[in-house]
């Protein structure tokens, strides 16, 4: 680690060190330092769920967090699931679906979805959850509750939850 | 080649080359760029020694700078440029202008209006400055005109006048009179403007987020007072515009004015704020609308007028009443849209202009107009609608709506509405269904797009033609390949340059079919060249998997092209066909909506969209372009405002937080029917324009779905609990039957 060096993170598996202005959001350390861009800003303030990204395997709003809060954490942004060559499941549920049209949101939305899978088969509630104590169970509703953290401008929603539960129905075990 | 469309094209081409590949569900091809996040959009090329630019937005609403406090500001940390030039412009281009806009922002329009630009090493440097730059000002702000409902009001174009519209209601035997309103709407587009610009010398580059590259570079080079040929404009992916990015915005000409200062690269993003602050807004309206019908049910008189504003010097006229004067008959007819100035950002194209507002309220006084007569919503528009257009006896060109409003109604479970409000109780919920009629004019534009034989076979198509998420690089690279015969493995498209010829551009929902029709006609003539090549007749040439065929000949098409690329370049612009026929993309809307009896909240819980805008060009793609539009129809009914400070014309929504958009869950399961359609009067594919009728009467539908519902009819969008509550009925009611 480099004498300056506020912060050693882990994205997508490689080393990097965050040398720069404290300033400087997770968003954009990712984006202009490392460039990174597969992830998006729409907001820059926690609105829009573009620049989700997984910290630890959980999913945050990287504009809301600065680079330099992340010492030790491992970071996955959408190039860590996959490059256009060797799609993941969930990317490539995306095409096939139409999960998108411009594009902006999505790759906030992928990150968003696969966090969220991970959530719902911990057992997670979320506002629709019935039963807290038996789990929720994965419907329209509470998929679409758990993803509308990420705005789409274009209203891809009924094809993201068509892509996700595609890869919920190839994952279950038979 | 003639490339004005004069005569309907009633060959039917397409539907004779036999590749499978037109209309086919495809996935878009720049799908797996976009969800692996490689597909790069404007601010994310990485140029050496890019600096940051951010604007400044005025505190005042009118006036003009008295002093700017730059070296304050030069004397923080890595800080290089304070510009506030009058160059720079004061308000975006409107759609198509070609022109600049108003520049100079020493003088102030609006309230937010950018009045400078610090550019720094860094985005927290620049973004730290602009907020630190102090600014006098000459205040005018009091001079400012801020109510919507007091202003001076004036004709945007000449009224339609038909017959006597008074007189006509005073003897219709069912009559409805009543006034709407419609909040403003902003595009909200994910991506918010971004511009990178780079000057080689007098030459310009700029990566821009836009939806029209040929006007922008004229809007561009002209706000910059250059050649057009000095400036190239870079966009192959722009994430959304809605036509917030038809005309070059403040983000562009500040980049490069700084760029060429400093002689290196600049990037200017507009904040998410600045955004909403800055580009254009869906002014709101005022609508009256009036309706009389003789006993059976057929109109008399047909009367809309609506009341809009925009910034003094703007031509832009928000055209509420487009729909109106086609849709339904009525021999006696006011059609008026009056335009006030008021002192809030510049009211311009947000999408479907028109009738996104107008056909909400026009679906919703036809509905109280069927409730009255007491006929069922769908048999009162079919009852009224015209033979040939009205006062111009044009002929339709072709029009789906009976096949969409019955086909609909079938899929949806029409016939199971109750007849009148408060039949259906769900738990805490009122429940009820609602239709609307879905109608969009339809336009042609001048287009051209290069289309390229290459020797090995390979198909490549080139035009500036941009791609917003409307599926351009799916469809146009389809019409290549079902033409030429090629797999869509050997087919590339690439868009956004303006370095290709100029394409429709991405607007009026009319780039598949403008700019698909110039891409078919390039192939058309590459067709007619391997014809003769292989010394046939066109029309017996068949083209499929790399091989030529007709008239009992064949050839491989690499053996006909012989080592050398085939290129041609097709073009399109709107004709006679245009002028003889009434063009417009038609659908039906249905909704199943829940009120709940408490606390006048509205869950749409179903609905479906039956289409018809001639041919489908990819029926994946077009199915997401209804399913987004009938996304942004429950916008604007439910939740979509624009909410500006009357005293001063601030917008106080500016962000994701306060303007809202439908996430994912206000959006219940939507069924898209596609209606097999050919349009031959529309464009030489058949094809119309599909981008905005998803939205084009949506809000009729919901709002018509409340009414049957709880008995409540909305008359002002958004339908927010609050407008609904007061006129609830009991909630412990005996549910009538
Ligand atoms: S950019 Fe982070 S939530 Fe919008
Ligand atoms: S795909 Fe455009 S915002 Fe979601």
């Amino acid at each position: 680690m480099s004498e300056n060096c506020a912060a050693r993170l882990t994205v997508n598996g490689s080393p990097e060190d965050f040398l720069g202005d404290p300033r400087r959001s997770l968003l954009d350390f990712l984006r202009l330092d490392l460039k990174l861009t597969g992830t998006k800003k729409g907001c820059d303030h926690g609105q829009c769920g573009a620049c989700t990204v997984l910290v630890n395997g959980q999913r945050i709003n990287s504009c809301l967090s600065l680079a330099v809060m992340h010492d030790g954490d491992e970071i996955t942004t959408i190039e860590g699931l996959g490059p256009a060559s060797a799609l993941s499941e969930l990317q490539r549920a995306f095409v096939t679906h139409d999960g998108f049209q411009c594009g902006y949101c999505t790759p906030g939305q992928i990150c968003s979805a696969k966090a969220m899978l991970d959530e719902l088969a911990a057992g997670w509630p979320s506002a629709v959850t019935k039963d807290l104590t038996s789990g929720p169970i994965p419907s329209d509703e509470e998929l679409s509750e758990r993803m509308s953290g990420n705005l789409c401008r274009c209203g891809a929603y009924p094809n993201i939850i068509d892509a996700i539960r595609a890869v919920m129905q190839a994952e279950e075990p038979a | 080649m003639l490339t004005t469309y004069d005569t309907p094209d009633q060959r039917n081409l397409l539907d004779r080359t036999g590749q499978g590949i037109i209309g086919a569900p495809l996935d878009r091809p720049d799908g797996p760029l976009k969800v692996a996040g490689q597909a790069p959009y404007a601010a994310e090329y990485d140029l050496v020694g890019c600096a940051e630019g951010v604007l400044v937005g005025a505190a005042i609403s009118k006036g003009s700078i008295a002093a700017i406090h730059r070296d304050e500001v030069l004397a923080m940390p890595g800080v290089l440029l304070v510009l506030s030039d009058k160059a720079m412009l004061r308000r975006p281009a409107q759609g198509g202008a070609a022109q600049a806009p108003a520049q100079d922002v020493r003088q102030i329009d609006y309230h937010g209006q950018p009045v400078a630009l610090v550019v720094a090493e860094t985005f927290e440097q620049a973004t730290a400055a602009a907020k630190a730059l102090r600014i006098d000002y000459d205040d005018q702000s009091g001079s400012g005109r801020f109510d919507p409902d007091a202003l001076d009001f004036a004709p945007g174009e000449e009224p339609t006048v038909l017959g006597d519209i008074d007189e006509a209601m005073s003897k219709a035997a069912h009559r409805v009179d009543e006034t709407y309103r419609t909040e403003g709407h902003a595009s909200a587009a994910m991506e918010p403007h971004a511009a990178i610009a780079q000057w080689d010398g007098d030459d310009l580059t700029l990566w821009g987020s836009l939806q029209m590259v040929a006007p922008n570079v004229k809007e561009l080079a002209d706000s910059l007072r250059i050649p057009d040929a000095r400036v190239r404009i870079v966009a192959p992916y722009v994430g959304g515009g809605f036509g917030s990015k038809l005309g070059i915005s403040h983000e562009g000409v500040a980049a490069a004015l700084a760029a060429l200062e400093l002689q290196r690269p600049v990037r200017v993003t507009l904040s998410r704020q600045q955004v909403f602050e800055t580009v254009n807004r869906r002014s709101e309206t005022r609508q009256r609308v009036r309706l009389g019908a003789d006993a059976g049910g057929r109109l008399l008189a047909l009367g809309h007028e609506a009341w809009i504003s925009n910034l003094p010097a703007e031509d832009f006229a928000e055209p509420v009443t487009q729909a109106t004067q086609f849709l339904y008959g009525g021999d006696n007819r006011y059609l008026a849209v009056l335009k006030g100035e008021i002192t809030r950002l510049t009211a311009g194209s947000v999408r479907a202009p028109g009738e996104a507002v107008g056909m909400q309220v026009l679906e919703s006084v036809m509905d109280e107009l069927a409730h009255k007569i007491g006929i069922d919503p769908i048999e009162l528009r079919k009852r009224n609608l015209p033979a040939r257009l009205p006062g111009q006896d044009l002929p339709y060109s072709s029009r789906k709506l009976f096949e969409a409003m019955d086909e609909g109604g079938a899929a949806f479970g029409w016939s199971k509405r109750k007849p009148k409000p408060c039949m259906t109780r769900d738990g805490e919920w009122w429940v009820g269904m609602g239709m609307a009629s879905a109608a969009r004019v339809n336009m042609m534009q001048p287009a051209s797009a290069q289309v390229r034989l290459e020797a090995d076979g390979r198909v490549i198509v080139e035009t500036d033609q941009t791609d917003i998420g409307t599926g351009s690089y799916a469809i146009l690279g389809q019409i290549a390949g079902e033409m030429l015969g090629c797999p869509m493995d050997r087919v590339e498209v690439r868009l956004g340059d303006s370095r290709f010829p100029a394409g429709a551009g991405s607007g009026g929902s009319w780039a598949a079919s403008s700019t698909g029709s110039a891409v078919f006609r390039a192939c058309e003539s590459i067709r007619i060249e391997l014809a003769g090549r292989l010394r046939i007749d066109s029309e017996a040439l068949e083209l499929s998997g790399g091989i030529a065929r007709g008239a009992g000949k064949e050839a491989p098409v690499t053996r006909l092209l012989a080592g050398a690329p085939l290129e041609r370049i097709g073009r399109i612009k709107p004709g006679k066909t245009a002028d003889n026929y009434a063009q417009a993309s038609y659908g039906a809307f249905f909704c199943e909506a829940g009120v709940n009896a408490f606390t006048g909240e509205v869950r749409v819980r179903r609905m479906l969209g039956a289409f018809g805008f001639g041919r489908v060009l990819n029926a994946k793609t077009a199915r997401s372009q209804c399913l987004g539009g009938m996304v942004w129809g429950i916008g604007g009914a439910l939740s979509e405002e624009l909410q500006f400070d009357p005293r001063d014309g601030r917008l106080m929504n500016h962000d994701l937080a306060e303007y809202h958009i439908p996430v994912n869950r206000d959006v219940p399961p939507i069924e898209v029917l596609l209606l097999e359609e050919r349009d031959a009067a529309a464009s030489p594919i058949q094809a119309k324009g599909a981008g905005e009728l998803g939205i084009c009467g949506t809000g009729g539908a919901i709002a018509n779905a409340i009414f049957n519902a709880c008995g409540v009819r909305p008359r002002h969008f958004p339908i927010t609990p609050d407008k609904l509550l007061a006129q609830l009925p009991d909630p412990f009611a005996e549910i009538a039957s």
